[in-house]
């Protein structure tokens, strides 16, 4: 029989503290209150003092309420039972199905040893060409999406999520609206791909500690299920509310803030998370796709410049469009050289290409006089925004490459695109007919 | 044998754990908290009263208050000795892939490992004879690891001088067997092993004296030894917003630097980029010692997911054994992945402990910190004569891309050379993505100082000269500017600008890099002669053109010839005669 402690000695924020004996560091404890029973999980510990961070928020605890100790750390079922499910952030079912106790594990589990990880080496297709051609996915790959408030940015995730070749999703939401709850299951479903999905929600009505858990267990999940050599995609969207949690936390224990009022482990923390993508040495693989939202679109705000530091690139989505520019896979060349033979001079000189095409429209803007070669570049820009930026398109990346050399062909000679004679004398297309776009 | 000293713990803060104690404790010693059957490796940090803060190596999940906590009496320690080359070590030096072979897929917490063999067998030559006399950092004898004699020396803690009592002949031993006996003058004996301990936060100082660092430390990175050199045993730092370049930038260097023995410390990074170097180095020629360049390299691999504290200790982990190579007369590089991870250590570290902040939180000892680290670096010259180096790297990750940060600060007054990256060379493609108008160093290049400042002059000139043309756009830019601009941009494309991707222009050696500025700083002196801006963008561009396969033809190989009389035909077609 576990005891009941009722003498709560302090409420601030939603940390309360107890006294209680032989509790474990970030054990779990249940809080009983006249209005329900939260989870609660231990954050310090200082003599008898036991410091707990109240799942539910602390809204209408009263110091007589009881703590009953569970004596083990936060865990999460795992299995084939949770296909289909939702759950909230503390895994408890959001759907009408029963709660689950399968195979349960610890979320937060200790880190992969370096040299079980094998350099990655297989891409991830998408049939976004900004993607697939310009900035190759790559299984194991953490990535995440950088953008302000009120791009697609969950719009881009669930199509990368309903294309990509995976066997599981999981779908992290962190403070989401219902609504777009609602668009990733409507997605999913339309895609046949809700069989195979898993959701951890927390919305934004939800309590803010809710939150921090959600990457944890949504991790903790894909782990099982790679080690079991499955194949498994994480969507974590919005990671900002994330940090913005670990802020709310961090203040209310007043520990010192080091960036704009964020806890100077904010990189630890992220890092903690983001690393539990992996390709394991004989078993399945974890990517991770992050929605980042940028407050200010200022990348050096301490949430994207953390972030920045440890994953692995980052998609810049701006005014609807995968920037170029800012835009970067740093796995790419682990696999854009065995696609085909063409795709590394198709991606390094239309993006020269379009730099320069940038550079035009300055030039243009401030009024300076047009070259012939800049007449020819603002049309090669245009063409390229049309049929290769837009998020509405969605081929094949062998198709986006042809469609790559017939907008270079409806714009310039072979000398002018600088690519090596041997590559145009075998790709360059020699009439109009079968254009692979409408432009 | 006395009982060990025990204690209780009282507070458990994230990796900051408080123990009461009652006999007397030592500041920075290690101990061990009980856990059930896990022993967990923790390191005193302040003691106040009959309290001990302890930074704990490890997740402190389910730690009670009231456990047992054992002091070991000995301070953070290293064992060094033959087996680390191609070794890859965790901060505390455990060998992580025997950790994986016991462990499996992830990290055990109290899983510690010795880092070297116990039973390998290493072929000892001896170097003394019974009746020398020696002292701490004397080479009793060697053995060959792999391409190195690995010198088994006189315990660097020892003071003062010793006779040589007793020593083996040519055999077959193990770590763990006495090489030689040795006495102090009251007649007491020292066995001397194959392999010692040492304390990683203290430098090894079994030298006779330390000297300039003046000689250039080659790293076949044209913008680094001609503009930017670094010296052996000297110091430098390469801050950069994310995605700029570090990492790669100190992977080249990590294979083509002209050293003996390359440390690298990946602290607190991404583990996927230390998973590239583990995989490739073994399959990776040196060409300098035709084999491969793991045999080279030690790798102390702390990586971003992994304990704080443990990365706090990898740096100098990592510097220590930098130092115990140097000893044997060899020159070591060290290159630390960030170093602004393992500052940010110290922070969390200090916030806990609720330390006075000082700026960004950081530690008011953060300065002292740094500059202790590089201190570490150097030249020796030891007793035999000969000598050694450690120098040291490190990248800086400055929050928001920022300089005017506490750690980038902290080091620029440091170091010897600054590398500098910038977001917009890096967003340019211009790689490696240093910058040259704002970075500098201290040491001397190879490169002849006169061409040199020619070379910093164009562009300097050829930055003054784009600002002017963003407001006056070309048409209001005189023809001989826009020749200068066209020689800035020509000199750092063709010269500034390594293709990582080429196999020959990714190093470039130090023969070629003079006999190639030299001709770059004639272009840059000569006078060329066009009719108008157009025939003059047109004469650089194919002079780009044609550097960019001079660049990648084998140096003096018959197409390098080739090339260079087709550089001078095109030459002579524009240039001012007389
Ligand atoms: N010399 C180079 N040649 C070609 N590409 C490069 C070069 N340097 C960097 N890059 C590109 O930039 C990417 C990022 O480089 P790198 O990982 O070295 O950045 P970093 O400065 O270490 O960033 P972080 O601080 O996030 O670790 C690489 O994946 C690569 O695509
Ligand atoms: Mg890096």
């Amino acid at each position: 029989m576990q005891k009941l402690y009722t003498n709560i000695i302090q409420i601030v924020g939603d940390v309360i503290t107890v006294e209680a004996e032989n509790v474990g560091n970030t054990e779990m404890a249940q809080v009983i209150t006249r209005r329900g029973t939260s989870l609660a999980q231990v954050i310090r510990l200082d003599g008898k003092k036991v410091f707990l961070q109240v799942f539910a928020g602390s809204r209408g605890i009263s110091t007589g309420d009881k703590v009953k100790f569970l004596g083990h750390p936060m865990r999460v079922a795992t299995g084939a039972s949770l296909l289909g499910r939702i759950f909230n952030g503390s895994g408890l079912p959001l759907d009408n199905g029963p709660a689950l106790y399968d195979n349960l594990v610890k979320i937060g589990g200790p880190p992969v040893n370096p040299v079980k990880r094998i350099i990655p080496n297989k891409m991830i297709r998408t049939g976004i060409p900004m993607i697939d051609v310009f900035n190759s996915l790559v299984e194991s790959q953490k990535l995440p999406v950088f953008s302000i408030a009120g791009e697609p940015y969950n719009e881009l995730l669930a199509s990368i999520a309903t294309q990509a070749e995976v066997d599981i999703i999981i779908l992290g939401g962190m403070g989401l609206k219902y609504d777009d709850y609602l668009f990733f299951r409507d997605t999913l479903e339309e895609h046949g791909a809700l069989s195979h999905s898993i959701v951890f929600m927390h919305t934004a009505a939800d309590p803010v500690v809710e939150c921090l858990l959600v990457p944890d267990i949504s991790l903790a999940v894909a782990e099982n299920y790679a080690l079991e050599g499955k194949r498994v995609l994480v969507l974590l969207t919005d990671m900002s509310n994330f940090c913005d949690a670990l802020k709310e936390i961090a203040i209310t224990m007043q520990q010192i803030p080091s960036n704009r009022g964020y806890p100077g482990d904010l990189y630890s923390q992220l890092a903690a998370r983001y690393e539990k993508a992996v390709d394991f040495d004989t078993a399945g693989s974890i990517t991770i796709l992050a929605a980042t939202t940028m407050p200010g679109d200022d990348v050096t705000h301490p949430i994207p410049d953390n972030t920045g530091y440890i994953t692995e690139g980052q998609f810049y989505l701006k005014n609807g469009v995968i920037e170029p520019f800012g835009s970067l896979s740093r796995l790419k060349q682990q696999v854009n050289a065995k696609t085909r033979d063409d795709h590394r001079t198709i991606m390094d000189t239309m993006i020269q290409l379009f730099a320069d095409y940038r550079e035009t429209q300055e030039k243009q803007a401030m009024g300076f006089q047009m070259s012939s070669w800049d007449m020819k570049l603002l049309k090669y820009g245009k063409l390229f925004e049309d049929n290769m930026m837009s998020l509405r398109v969605n081929v094949p990346l062998e198709k986006a490459l042809d469609r790559g050399w017939d907008i270079l062909h409806d714009c310039f000679s072979p000398e002018e695109t600088g690519i090596k004679k041997s590559m145009t004398d075998k790709y360059w297309p020699d009439n109009n007919e079968n254009k692979t776009y409408s432009g | 044998m006395t009982a060990p000293r025990k204690g209780r713990v009282t507070k458990i803060s994230g990796n900051m754990v408080t123990v009461r104690f009652d006999s007397p404790v030592m500041q920075n010693e290690v101990a061990y908290i009980l856990h059930g059957a896990e022993r967990l490796k923790s390191e005193i940090i302040r003691v106040r009263n009959n309290l001990a803060e302890m930074q704990v190596y490890e997740a402190t999940s389910c730690l009670k208050i009231g456990e047992e906590v054992e002091f070991t009496g000995e301070l953070l320690s290293v064992e060094l000795g033959p087996g680390m080359l191609g070794q890859i070590f965790d901060g505390l030096q455990n060998p992580l892939p025997e950790v994986a072979r016991q462990c499996g897929f992830f990290l055990k917490r109290g899983v510690y490992i010795k880092a070297l063999s116990d039973t390998e067998v290493w072929d000892f030559t001896p170097l003394v004879k019974t009746g020398d006399t020696v002292r701490a950092g004397d080479k009793i004898g060697f053995v060959q690891e792999k391409i190195f004699r690995h010198y088994c020396m006189v315990p660097f803690s020892l003071r003062g001088s010793f006779e040589v009592v007793s020593v083996e002949n040519d055999g077959r031993f193990t770590i763990r067997q006495a090489v030689a006996q040795i006495k102090d003058p009251n007649g007491r004996m020292y066995p001397v092993f194959l392999s010692q301990h040492w304390p990683v936060k203290i430098p090894i100082r079994s030298y006779a004296e330390k000297l300039k660092p003046d000689k250039p430390l080659v790293t076949r990175m044209r913008l680094i030894d001609s503009l930017f050199p670094v010296a052996r045993g000297g110091t430098y730092c390469i801050p950069g917003p994310f995605g700029a370049g570090k990492t790669v930038l100190q992977q080249l260097t990590s294979r083509h630097a002209e050293v003996d023995v390359v440390v690298i410390a990946a602290c607190g990074e991404r583990a996927g980029e230390v998973v590239e170097t583990i995989k490739t180095f073994p399959t990776l020629t040196d060409p300098r010692t035709n084999h491969p360049l793991s045999d080279r390299t030690v790798i102390i691999c702390n990586t971003s997911s992994m304990p704080v504290a443990a990365r706090e200790s990898s740096v100098y982990t990592a510097v220590t054994i930098a130092e115990y190579y140097r000893q044997m007369g060899l020159h070591v590089l060290l290159l630390a992945d960030s170093t602004s991870r393992w500052a940010q250590a110290m922070r969390e570290m200090s916030g806990r402990l609720e330390e006075i902040p000082g700026e960004e939180a950081f530690p008011a000892y953060l300065e002292s910190r740094i500059a202790s680290f590089y201190e570490r670096a150097g030249v020796v010259r030891l007793h035999d004569g000969s000598t050694g180096s450690v120098t040291i790297g490190g990248a800086v990750s400055p929050a928001g891309g920022n300089f005017e940060e506490p750690v980038t600060q902290a080091t620029l007054k440091v170091v010897g050379a600054f590398h500098g990256l910038s977001r917009s060379r890096s967003d340019a493609r211009r790689y490696p993505a240093i910058d040259p108008l704002i970075s500098w160093s201290k040491y001397k290049s190879f490169i002849d100082e006169k061409q040199k400042e020619r070379g910093h002059g164009i562009l300097r000139k050829g930055f003054d000269i784009v600002q002017m043309m963003k407001v006056v756009g070309e048409e209001g830019t005189s023809l001989s500017d826009y020749v200068d601009y066209l020689k800035a941009e020509f000199f750092d494309f063709v010269y500034l600008q390594q293709n990582a991707f080429d196999t020959v222009d990714e190093a470039t050696p130090k023969e070629r890099q003079i006999y190639v500025f030299d001709f770059i700083y004639r272009i840059l002196e000569s006078e060329f002669i066009f009719e108008n801006k157009d025939a003059a963008l047109h004469f650089f561009q194919l002079l780009r053109q044609l550097f960019k396969g001079w660049n990648s033809s084998p140096w003096q190989s018959e197409e390098f010839e080739k090339t260079e009389k087709e550089i001078r035909v095109h030459l002579l077609e524009r240039l001012k005669k007389g």
